[in-house]
């Protein structure tokens, strides 16, 4: 009764029709606003942004890959193109797009809190995002860097003559980036909810929203000494990892490793949690095996921290430290296996509804099957020497990084679409764009695996005539991919303009983001909600809301 | 009600519902902003461990002992001394903070600067004294002792300056740090309702020195006897 009393004494009541989008106009407003839900739509504006970037160079690697001789491309410019490719896309899309947008807008919003712990850190967060990007932008103009996203020494420190200093600091300064989005997420999660909310009655968002914080916390930093190393070697000239220095050159992939496989939870783990959201609220039931899920997300951030070094199976490492590695990478199935049979348990008699949201979420559930499942293949030590540094690779984490990570994070943007702006989207098309994707995916991915089993390798311009057809296949599949992802890009568009204006809670579902406004004010809540349900209760929820009309 | 005058405190941000929540979660902050430094000495501390070893090249381990030897171990000593009179300095700083002494508070603070720069000072003079030795790692890098420990000796000065490099960029962070805490502590921000932003910056420099702690051992006492 005095957090009420207070509150109503602190913050003025707002005015019918004052959200926080017209709560302030001008530029400015938007580039000094502290506020969570401001900084998320920039962070939205940003990535999207780069997300085309990297797009671009896909399409142009898929254009080469038509044909089995290089006409398009001569090799040292295919480097580049996959080095950016993959630069861009993972530093500066996949790793901030669910938790700096959608974890950004609504983990304040799920937790009942007027914002993040420390919204100026949050601010400073995509600031540094930015920089980092800027940098990468300058580097392409420059003539761009050609030692794959991986930057394996001592070909990145000593030989190659591309720009790799400021891509490694430009990756330095991103990675700072999502430490402080990290930072700020734990420390909101353990020290803002609102009263009620014990751990168990969270949003399963929330705990895979903490899991992915920890990792970022405890791998980021990782990263970024080993970058700032090969830019001192490279400066200086010395040998860390230039083995004819005397320098180690594993060691600089156990370190990058000891991020980068983490770094897929980064990505894997916030998605998983929008679908955890988007199937409770489609199939109008409880999260089956709640517990489960929560701590799943918990046992992945956990055990990504033990399989670094699956990724090292042919680069020198002892034959008993791959059996372990081998091991420890098929025990991460066991949580995720969870998660799965745990989704598909709460569609089993639920209502289920085919929003788009829901759409995006079961194209993840069957993505993330394949992808997971040829994890399993590849953490097999005879496989893995098989198919290592083939196209089996490459389809294998685009499922998982690409096919899964983006389905959830579209199923997240039309979930919370009408929360963010206060407008619906056209279902139709929405659905449509759903398909495409789906469709699109498949079929440039699926061959990728059939590819890399016959032996393709990754990483060249040019290839035996024999894989032709597959490479067609799979840049015909890329196309309507393309256009798959264009769609949503216009028709949201469209939509903050002409799409009809959405309730507070449009699609009935539970969670305190729906218990406000849609767009929510700056102060999110006009009064502090005290959560007495358990999570995904709606029929308690609403019986709440009844009260409180 | 003794909650009200917290509510009502100029120091209380928006989002918080009183400062005791706001104290709580600046000082997680920081202790989670710990735990992700430790992570970022981590890999510089693992790959020492890595090359001091000698398991890639045995011969590491008598370059790093031999390398050690040109330390300065006076001045490194100087400085542990300096950095743990700054521990204490910091720590007295919050306790005068918590009972409402302003000047001795002040003082305390000037002191842990004068550390501060101190420290950073006899560090310049050691890097002076290493450049003029060619000890400097790259090109420039010139090695008097036996021929087959130079490529050791030489990564024992990469580490050495990665990793006192790194510090002493930490320490700088840190004098900033004080520095805005010292104009706030002569504007009467702090009071003892109200300190929490010199504990928190506290934490970071007790770190910082820790991380000291292990470099001097490390870098400078391998092996002190064997120099002859
Ligand atoms: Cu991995």
């Amino acid at each position: 009764m005095t957090t009420d009393a207070i509150d109503s004494a602190q913050t003025p009541r707002h005015e019918e029709g004052t959200n926080y989008i017209n709560a302030e106009y001008g530029l400015l407003s938007w580039l000094f606003t502290i506020d969570h839900k401001r900084i998320a739509i920039l962070y939205m504006i940003s990535v999207t942004a780069l997300f085309f970037v990297g797009g671009i160079f896909a399409l142009l690697l898929r254009l080469e890959l038509m044909t089995p001789q290089g006409d398009l491309f001569t090799s040292d410019t295919y480097n580049k193109l996959f080095t950016l490719h993959g630069v861009v896309m993972i530093f500066f899309f996949l790793i901030p797009a669910v938790p700096s947008v959608l974890g950004n807008f609504i983990l304040p919003l799920q937790l009942g809190a007027r914002d993040l712990a420390f919204p100026k850190i949050n601010l400073l967060s995509w600031y540094l995002y930015v920089i980092g990007a800027l940098m990468g932008v300058v580097v392409m103009l420059l003539g761009g860097v050609d030692t794959g996203w991986t930057f394996y020494t001592p070909f990145s420190t000593t030989y190659s003559n591309t720009w790799v200093v400021p891509t490694v600091l430009a990756g330095f300064i991103a990675g700072f980036s999502s430490i402080l989005t990290g930072l700020n997420f734990i420390v909101t999660i353990h020290k803002m909810r609102a009263p009620g909310l014990t751990w168990f009655r969270l949003p399963l968002m929330v705990w895979a929203l903490y899991g992915t914080s920890l990792i970022q916390l405890l791998a980021t930093p990782v990263l970024g000494i080993a970058l700032l190393l090969i830019a001192v070697e490279r400066l200086w000239q010395v040998g860390i990892f230039n083995p004819a220095l005397g320098g180690d050159p594993i060691l600089f992939q156990h370190l990058f490793w000891f991020y980068s496989h983490p770094a897929v939870y980064i990505m894997i783990l916030p998605a998983m949690g929008v679908i955890s959201e988007v199937i409770a609220c489609f199939s109008r039931r409880k999260i089956f095996g709640y517990k489960f899920v929560a701590f799943s997300s918990l046992a992945i951030a956990f055990l990504g921290f033990l399989i670094w070094a699956h990724h090292l199976f042919v680069a020198g490492i002892s034959v008993y430290s791959a059996m372990i590695f081998s091991f420890l990478t098929m025990f991460v199935a066991v949580p995720s296996a969870i998660k799965t049979f745990n989704w598909t348990s709460t569609l089993y008699k639920g209502s289920v509804s085919y929003e788009a949201p829901m759409l995006y979420a079961l194209g993840f559930i069957g993505m993330f099957l394949i992808g997971g499942l040829t994890g399993l293949f590849l953490a097999t030590l005879g496989i893995d020497i098989h198919v290592h540094d083939t196209y089996f690779v490459v389809a294998h984490f685009h499922y998982v990084m690409v096919g899964s990570v983006i389905m959830a994070y579209f199923a997240g943007i039309h979930y919370w679409w009408p929360k963010m702006t206060g407008r619906m989207y056209p279902e139709w098309w929405a659905r449509l764009a759903a398909l495409l994707v789906f469709v699109g995916f498949n079929l440039t991915f699926f061959p990728q695996f059939l590819l890399g089993y016959l032996g393709m390798p990754r990483r060249y311009h040019a290839y035996v005539p024999e894989f032709q057809v597959l490479n067609v296949m799979s840049t015909a599949g890329a196309t309507i991919l393309g256009a798959g992802y264009l769609l949503p890009l216009i028709y949201f568009v469209w939509a903050l303009k002409y799409a009809p204006r959405a309730s507070a809670n449009p699609w009935g579902a539970s969670g305190l983001e729906w218990h406000t406004p849609s767009p929510p004010t700056t102060h999110n809540f006009e009064d502090t909600p005290t959560v007495t349900w358990e999570a995904y209760d709606e029929k308690a929820w609403l019986k709440e809301a009844e009260k409180n009309v | 009600m003794s909650e009200h005058a917290d509510t009502a405190h100029p120091a209380l941000r928006h989002h918080f519902d009183d400062l005791n929540q706001q104290h709580a979660a600046g000082t997680l902050g920081m202790w989670f902003f710990l735990v992700t430094e430790i992570l970022f000495f981590g890999p510089l501390f693992f790959t020492y461990a890595l090359f001091r070893s000698g398991s890639l090249d045995p011969s590491f381990q008598n370059a790093f002992i031999a390398a050690s030897h040109h330390q300065n171990i006076t001045l490194g000593l100087t400085n542990t001394i300096v950095l743990i009179a700054s521990s204490l300095t910091v720590a007295l700083g919050v306790y005068f903070a918590q009972t409402n002494k302003k000047k001795p508070l002040v003082l305390m603070l000037v002191l842990t600067l004068l550390c501060g720069v101190a420290f950073l000072v006899i560090k310049g003079i050691e890097y002076n004294q290493h450049f003029a030795h060619h000890l400097f790692p790259g090109q420039g890098f010139h090695w008097d002792g036996a021929p087959e420990l130079a490529r050791g000796g030489q990564m024992f000065y990469i580490l050495y300056f990665c990793m006192t490099g790194l510090h002493a960029f930490h320490m700088v962070i840190g004098i900033g740090i004080f520095i805005y805490i010292l104009m706030r502590a002569m504007r009467n921000d702090f009071s003892s309702d109200y300190y929490v932003p010199i504990e928190v910056s506290g934490l970071y420099w007790h770190f910082v020195d820790i991380v000291w702690i292990f470099l001097f051992p490390m870098l400078y006492l391998i092996d002190p006897a064997s120099k002859h």
